[in-house]
């Protein structure tokens, strides 16, 4: 039988078919999904992690205890996860341990567009790379007969393309596997120095064999047409050159570390002209020239940044592309905000109202650094608000530190903001932290996390609380208050700024988008009261227009938060849920 | 056959999403291969979205580039402005004449373009339909998506029953006579 899936519902699948028992997982766009949809089949345990580091670390652990294991990840996690995955290498494996990286070039939903090939090179792992969502599946599963074949983790690399693109995938039964008996055996699991050199000489005898293998596989596939041009290429790439060239030779890499030099050298010395089309870094180019194989074209026509496309390869080989039209006046961006009666609109507008600086954090709150709110002067990486906070006001001092907050969100707290309290509290901060509670992990779509009270699958659990955490550890001025009221929020935060210790202001409020948060009706705006003062404007609220000198409301965004009202002095704005109050 | 592109563009939040997945199983039941790409994450949030739909015998990219879509459906007016580059010679857009204010407009710093829809049907072969109005009309404003996918159906060569089929198999239950209704109005639109 065959469905339309998701390349991550591909995979799901995949891990399914491959008789995979344990996914643990942190969400993070392109890769979400995958841990969703395995958590719907009854034979996968599927969790959410706090963090990629985590999560990697219990994969192992279901490895070690004879499962097929599995974890996935955006790009970025895999530098929280890097550490356990190196070591990994040098273990090796029980059952079958597969780690999915999702990258994202074009950056749609990242702060950067790392290649992950980098990292299976550096961990000295297999990696495959789909180009389709049937190749999701299929790869998914040849990830595990590999990782028990050669005794080693293997990475599946995917990207936003083939992660998020739906194509037909052929569906099988799953090959149920036993439990591998567990057998203690240090020399290969206890990586301290003496086991390590001896694992290492196994890491690299591994490599070999590997190399070996990609020279025969038919995960890489050569197809001959044209033999003017020779592109050598892999995942969604192979997809755009098919479409923009169908009649040229392809070396289609499924296996992309480590490379078939041989194999890609007898291909090269069948065409006119080999050309090398990948995205992001010149990886296989570079080896290709490492091994003194000639690359007629690479990175010097295919741009390093963004994405590829079909037109794009046509017009780095110099082919035509389609005419286009052109709307002959300027185009307004539309950059994403926050959604109408977002729980972080009320603290932003705070914010810039006291002109802070503002250390932020990855989560849906990153968009408060976007006109009009531009209440935020750093963003780097999960977690990183903490830690910049105490380094920020520990060289500029005690007056600084009274104009500078650190923002972070529930889940990104707990995925790596926790060790930075400990780091405030340790080393004498008196750094103020807000942590914008919202209930739920917003950006990647409504995922549960330890402070949510709920599993993966929606089943209650102990609900890890964040002030608990914060005093446990030492902060003495832990506080709560809601964005919604922002007088009271302004005043907290002045308070907390004046003190000399640490300070967690933990501003509470689910997002709105929560089916259980019902929108009130929309507001609308009393055209005699509105002097036209743009007071309402500063919040960048998506629903409020501003025309003809006045403010009005539109209807179809509005959910009824009522901050625009807070901002009127002069009482133009017409609740109707106060009126029923009223009543 | 070759390829056929369809792009589905609006404001996030808006369900392209859902009438990017109406339209694939319509596709696939009419025995295509159908790639439908999509985008998660932050632009969701507000932002301008694009959601591509190609079929054919063999479908290989899973997006559409500028000059190749042979439909592009609309959910916005500055939308159906801001992505008409992607249309091909003779190609055809469907849109809606609602406007969403992006925030740029909303904070002053540019004015929301006018006349849009007229500009566009001097360029090309547009169909422009008030699909907000539709949808209130059907009995609820976030019905807009399945409005849209009425008028597209008209345009498509597919019998009305397998678009039927779809709503039926894709929309919750609750929300089916809505949508139902939402569908006849596009398509008589």
């Amino acid at each position: 039988m065959k469905k339309l899936m998701l390349g991550n519902q591909a995979v799901a699948r995949g891990l399914w078919e491959a008789g995979c028992r344990f996914v643990s997982s942190y969400p993070g766009t392109p890769s979400t999904e995958i841990t969703e949809q395995a958590a719907l089949y009854d034979e996968i345990y599927a969790e959410w992690a706090p963090n990629e580091k985590v999560a990697a670390e219990s994969a192992i652990g279901a490895s070690l205890a004879g499962a097929r294991a599995f974890c996935a990840m955006k790009h970025v996690g895999m530098n929280v996860a890097a550490d356990p995955i190196f070591t990994a290498s040098y273990t090796g494996v029980n059952g079958g341990l597969v780690v999915c990286v999702a990258d994202d070039p074009g950056m749609h939903s990242s702060q950067n567009e790392q290649d992950s090939r980098h990292y299976a090179i550096g961990a000295k792992l297999a990696m495959l790379e789909p180009s389709d969502s049937q190749e999701c599946c299929d790869f998914a599963k040849a990830a595990f007969d590999l990782s028990e074949r050669f005794d080693t983790p293997v990475m599946l690399r995917t990207c936003t393309r083939v992660a998020h693109s739906q194509s037909m995938v052929e569906l099988y039964e799953r090959d149920e596997r036993p439990l591998k008996p567990y057998e203690k055996n240090p020399r290969k699991y206890v990586a301290a120095p003496a086991n390590a050199v001896a694992r290492h000489i196994a890491v690299e005898e591994r490599m070999e064999a590997l190399r070996a293998f990609a020279e025969t596989t038919d995960l890489n596939r050569v197809e001959m047409g044209d033999t003017d041009v020779g592109f050598v290429t892999s995942g969604t790439c192979y997809q755009y050159v098919k479409e923009a060239f169908p009649a040229a030779s392809v070396l289609k890499l499924g296996l992309v570390n480590p490379l078939p030099v041989q194999k890609i050298a007898d291909f090269a010395a069948k065409v006119k002209k080999l050309v090398v089309v990948e995205e992001l870094d010149g990886v296989i180019e570079n080896h290709l020239r490492a091994h003194g194989i000639r690359v007629d074209a690479g990175k010097d026509r295919f741009d390093p940044k963004g994405e590829l496309s079909q037109n794009r390869i046509r017009a780095a080989m110099g082919a035509a592309v389609p005419a286009s039209l052109k709307y002959d006046e300027a185009v307004p961006g539309r950059p994403p905000v926050m959604c109408p009666g977002c729980p972080h609109r009320g603290l932003f507008t705070v914010l810039s109202k006291l002109k802070l600086t503002v250390l932020g954090d990855i989560g849906c709150y990153t968009l408060g650094s976007g006109a009009p709110l531009q209440a935020i002067d750093s963003v780097v990486c999960m977690g990183a608000s903490v830690g910049m906070t105490h380094g920020f006001t520990k060289v500029l001092g005690p007056d600084a530190a009274r104009r500078t907050v650190g923002v972070i969100g529930d889940s990104t707290f707990m995925h790596s903001g926790m060790t930075g309290i400990v780091n405030l509290v340790y080393n004498r901060s008196i750094g103020t932290v807000l942590v914008l509670d919202n209930s739920i992990t917003g950006m990647t779509g409504h995922q549960q996390n330890p402070t949510t009270g709920l599993t993966l699958q929606n089943e209650p659990t102990t609900a890890i609380r964040i002030e608990d955490f914060c005093r446990g550890v030492g902060v003495k001025r832990v506080r709560v208050v809601d964005p919604q009221d922002m007088a009271a929020t302004e005043a907290a935060i002045l308070e907390e700024l004046a003190s000399d210790e640490p300070s967690v202001i933990i501003v509470r409020r689910p997002c709105a988008l929560l089916k259980y948060v019902k929108a009130k009706p929309a507001l609308s705006v009393d055209p005699e009261k509105c002097k036209g003062c743009r007071s309402c404007m500063k919040i960048g609220c998506p629903a409020i227009r501003f025309t003809d000198k006045k403010a009005s409301i539109d209807a179809t965004l509005c959910v009824g938060c009522g901050l625009c009202e807070q901002m009127c002095k002069f009482g133009a704005f017409v609740n109707p849920s106060k009126a029923k109050e009223a009543e | 056959m070759n390829t056929r592109s369809i792009m589905i563009v609006g404001v996030g939040g808006q369900g392209t999403l859902l009438a990017s997945r109406l339209l694939g199983h319509v596709l696939i039941e009419q025995g295509y291969d159908v790639k439908v790409s999509e985008v998660h994450g932050m632009s969701q949030r507000g932002g301008s979205v694009v959601t591509y739909v190609r079929y054919g015998d063999r479908v290989h990219s899973p997006i559409v580039d500028e000059g190749e879509a042979d439909v592009i459906l609309s959910f916005e007016i500055l939308e159906s402005a801001r992505w008409i580059s992607y249309l091909r010679e003779g190609g055809m857009l469907v849109t809606n004449t609602q406007k969403t204010w992006p925030m740029p407009v909303i904070t002053g710093a540019v004015p929301y373009p006018e006349n849009i829809a007229e500009k566009l049907g001097a360029m090309a072969n547009v169909t422009a339909v008030d699909a907000l109005k539709l949808a209130e009309e059907a009995g609820s404003a976030k019905a807009v998506n399945v409005v849209l996918i009425g008028v597209l159906s008209r345009k498509m060569d597919i019998p009305e029953e397998a678009w039927l089929a779809a709503i039926d198999a894709v929309v919750p239950a609750k929300f089916l006579e809505l949508n139902r209704r939402a569908f006849a109005l596009g398509r008589n639109a």
